[in-house]
């Protein structure tokens, strides 16, 4: 148990969202200065006063280059982190701690369009550090064929579905409401019009039993959040989103998306550590979140994260994801109104600036009166999170 | 000075839509500098925003006068350090154009005693036989 | 079914970062000579699985390789219905084998039919030689 010093402590004042593409014609580099530049444009912070930049090793150009781009004179904080969303926790820490006043948190990532537009020392460092991810992949399962994550996630899939009794046709509604909220979501790319059930089950089984409806489609994109203190944020432009808590979770035998050593493969402990530790921070439960922004990478991250987070019973996600009606905006739990990774394309930190948008009242699929929103990343371990509200 | 040793390859720029205007005309032996027509200023390397003004659409690409003085330099003489490709010793050097950017390059026809701090240079090309063209510099009057 | 392969195109060998970290060495050592080989804590006797330099429940850092049986039951499977590598012809299955000893290792079936797969399926180890540098444990029906 940590302390809990950082409750409150930050806030979200602006979003910089490049639209999405399958081709974006431009160079990473060029992206993430564009991202950066509309999220300060759209907090009314003047790019002079960013003094603190974060991301995640995977995505995008580093710092040194963000800053070049950008004329940055010196940033007092700069940082890279591993997994998921936990670049947030970084940005949170620095704004509270006093290391940094107004903090960057950006993504970029052309994974639609390919590597051939990025410049080379990003590829270079992403190809490396997938290699050393995969260390063990590489000398256990790559021989026998057991390569890529829809294949790391099915094995494990399958055995939830031998354990839990999980259909397709309830596994299903995942893709299917995400369809339905992409549609209404002008940033989506991938459904214009929303899937069904029979769409759903004539899905092509490329990993069997995970469809490719499954799966979170390739995409390029680049999005920038500004982090600073609710303090400073009362002169800016934007209604604050205050960031209630921010954890991470980790767990015993964990193995990015492969964790098949462990006792029960069918169960996220990480998500589970992560979650204990936000609630405690925070001082909410699973009953005070109006929406639930998962990662939905692959399909069945998301009836294991809500039982995972708390938000149903052991065993009970299958029936609470039937039908769709209890994830849907106006439901119970609506999951992803923006239709998620599934609908958007893969890309974590669009389930940040969906929260913001919820909080602020200006989502494409607006849930009524939301005040509370649980954001979670690394399904496949390690996890991430945050729960943010309304000031 | 600066000679290059049969069946090793010097590396490659990485071309990316940053940076392709900059190659392109190197190819066609010019050198390029990018230039923000609102700041009035030279950029070098080449990047996705004017650093001064932040602006993503107001840079084209104009051409240098290929003319400066070296600015400061390194001199390879151990193979522990050197790149293979070239014979030792050789120089790398930092030009400061007189639009006031500064490029790393090689020299051409200069002495290792005669590369100074100082010198007047201006820019030349060469065709490899492996299709690629390289920038370098030679002394030239002050 | 057992796996198929396309002849021209080079299967994925071991990455052997055990040449970095001399964890996975004795494994494929140990398949060269038709055994599968696990790693026990010394101190303890939890099973190392994937092997590692430390015991993550004693923190002994003292190991041991023993051979397994051989023998095990289907844990989990996926069915590759489109190829993630130009080795494997489609379809094939990777599998996910308890063994009898309690560690779990991926591999593959042979001569068994994905429609008779099933979770808890008895099987028992066989080497196949892949490739000229390459032999695999596999697994078939018991007996």
């Amino acid at each position: 148990m940590a302390i809990d010093s950082i409750k409150d402590k930050a806030a979200i004042v602006g979003i910089g969202v490049v639209d999405f593409s399958t081709d974006i014609g431009r160079t990473e580099w060029y992206t993430a200065c564009q991202a950066i530049k509309l999220a300060a444009e759209e907090a009314g912070v003047n790019i002079d006063d960013i003094d603190g930049m974060v991301k995640s090793v995977d995505d995008g150009p580093d710092p040194t280059y963000t800053g070049k781009g950008l004329g940055i004179d010196n940033l007092l904080y700069h940082s890279e982190n591993h997994w998921g969303t936990s670049a947030m926790m970084n940005a949170v820490h620095a704004v509270a701690g006093g290391l940094c006043n107004y903090c960057v948190y950006y993504q970029t990532a052309h994974r639609a369009s390919g590597p051939e537009k990025c410049i080379s020392d990003f590829l270079v460092a992403r190809e490396f550090r997938d290699d050393s991810l995969d260390m063990v992949r590489y000398d256990y399962f790559s021989p026998f064929g057991l390569i890529g994550e829809p294949g790391y996630v099915a094995m494990m899939y399958r055995r939830y579905m031998h354990e839990t009794g999980i259909k397709p046709e309830q596994l299903g509604w995942v893709p299917i409401v995400a369809s339905e909220n992409a549609a209404r979501n002008t940033n989506a790319i991938f459904f214009d019009k929303s899937i069904t059930i029979d769409d759903y089950m004539q899905s092509k089984l490329i990993a069997d039993p995970i469809r490719e409806l499954d799966c979170a489609p390739k995409v390029d994109g680049s999005i920038a959040i500004v982090i600073t203190t609710p303090e400073r944020a009362k002169a800016l432009k934007q209604e604050p989103v205050i960031i209630n808590s921010v954890a991470s979770g980790y767990a015993l035998e964990g193995q990015n998306y492969t964790s098949y050593t462990r006792d029960v493969i069918t169960d996220l402990p990480e998500m589970e550590n992560m979650a204990k530790e936000l609630y405690r921070v925070g001082g909410m439960g699973p009953k005070d979140i109006k929406v639930a922004m998962l990662d939905d990478t692959f399909a069945p991250y998301v009836p294991m994260q809500l039982e995972a987070l708390g938000f149903c019973g052991k065993g009970e996600a299958p029936a609470f994801i039937e039908g769709g009606d209890k994830i849907r905006v106006g439901g119970q739990l609506p999951v992803n109104p923006d239709g998620g990774e599934i609908g958007q394309g893969r890309f974590i930190t669009t389930r940040i600036v969906e929260a913001v948008r919820q909080i602020r009242g200006t989502s494409t699929n607006q849930v009524a009166n939301t005040d509370t929103v649980l954001v979670a990343s690394g399904a496949g371990g390690p996890a991430d999170g945050m729960i943010c509200r309304k000031e | 000075m600066v000679k290059l040793i049969e069946g090793i390859p010097i590396m490659r720029p990485y071309i990316d839509l940053d940076n392709q205007g900059y190659w392109d005309a190197v190819k066609n032996h010019k050198l390029v500098l990018q230039y923000c027509t609102k700041c009035n200023r030279f950029i070098h390397p080449p990047r996705p925003m004017c650093p001064t003004c932040r602006s993503q659409d107001t840079m084209e690409w104009k051409e240098s006068s290929g003319k400066g003085i070296l600015y400061s330099y390194v001199m390879f003489t151990s193979p522990k350090m050197a790149y293979p490709a070239y014979e030792l010793p050789y120089a790398v050097v930092l030009v400061e154009l007189e639009e006031g950017v500064r490029i790393v390059t090689n020299t051409h026809e200069i002495e290792p005693d005669e590369v100074q701090i100082g010198l007047p240079v201006e820019v030349m090309f060469e065709d490899l036989p492996d299709g690629q063209t390289v920038y370098r510099f030679k002394k030239r009057e002050a | 079914m057992s796996v198929e392969y396309n002849a021209d195109q080079k299967i994925p060998h071991p990455a052997m970062w055990g040449v970095l970290y001399k964890s996975s060495t004795p494994f494929w050592d140990g398949v060269k000579e038709k055994r599968v080989m696990l790693q026990r804590c010394k101190s303890c006797g939890y099973w190392l699985n994937p092997p590692r330099p430390m015991c993550p429940k004693c923190r002994s850092q003292e190991s041991e390789w023993v051979a397994a049986k051989g023998t095990g039951k289907i844990y989990s499977w996926v069915t590759f219905n489109e190829s993630p590598h130009s080795a494997f012809k489609t379809p094939y299955e990777a599998v996910l084998v308890e063994l009898d000893e309690g560690p779990r290792i991926v591999s593959n079936v042979v001569g068994i039919n994905s429609d008779e797969l099933e979770i808890g399926m008895p099987v028992e180890v066989t080497f196949e030689d892949v490739a000229e540098d390459l032999t695999l444990p596999k697994f078939k029906k018991v007996g």
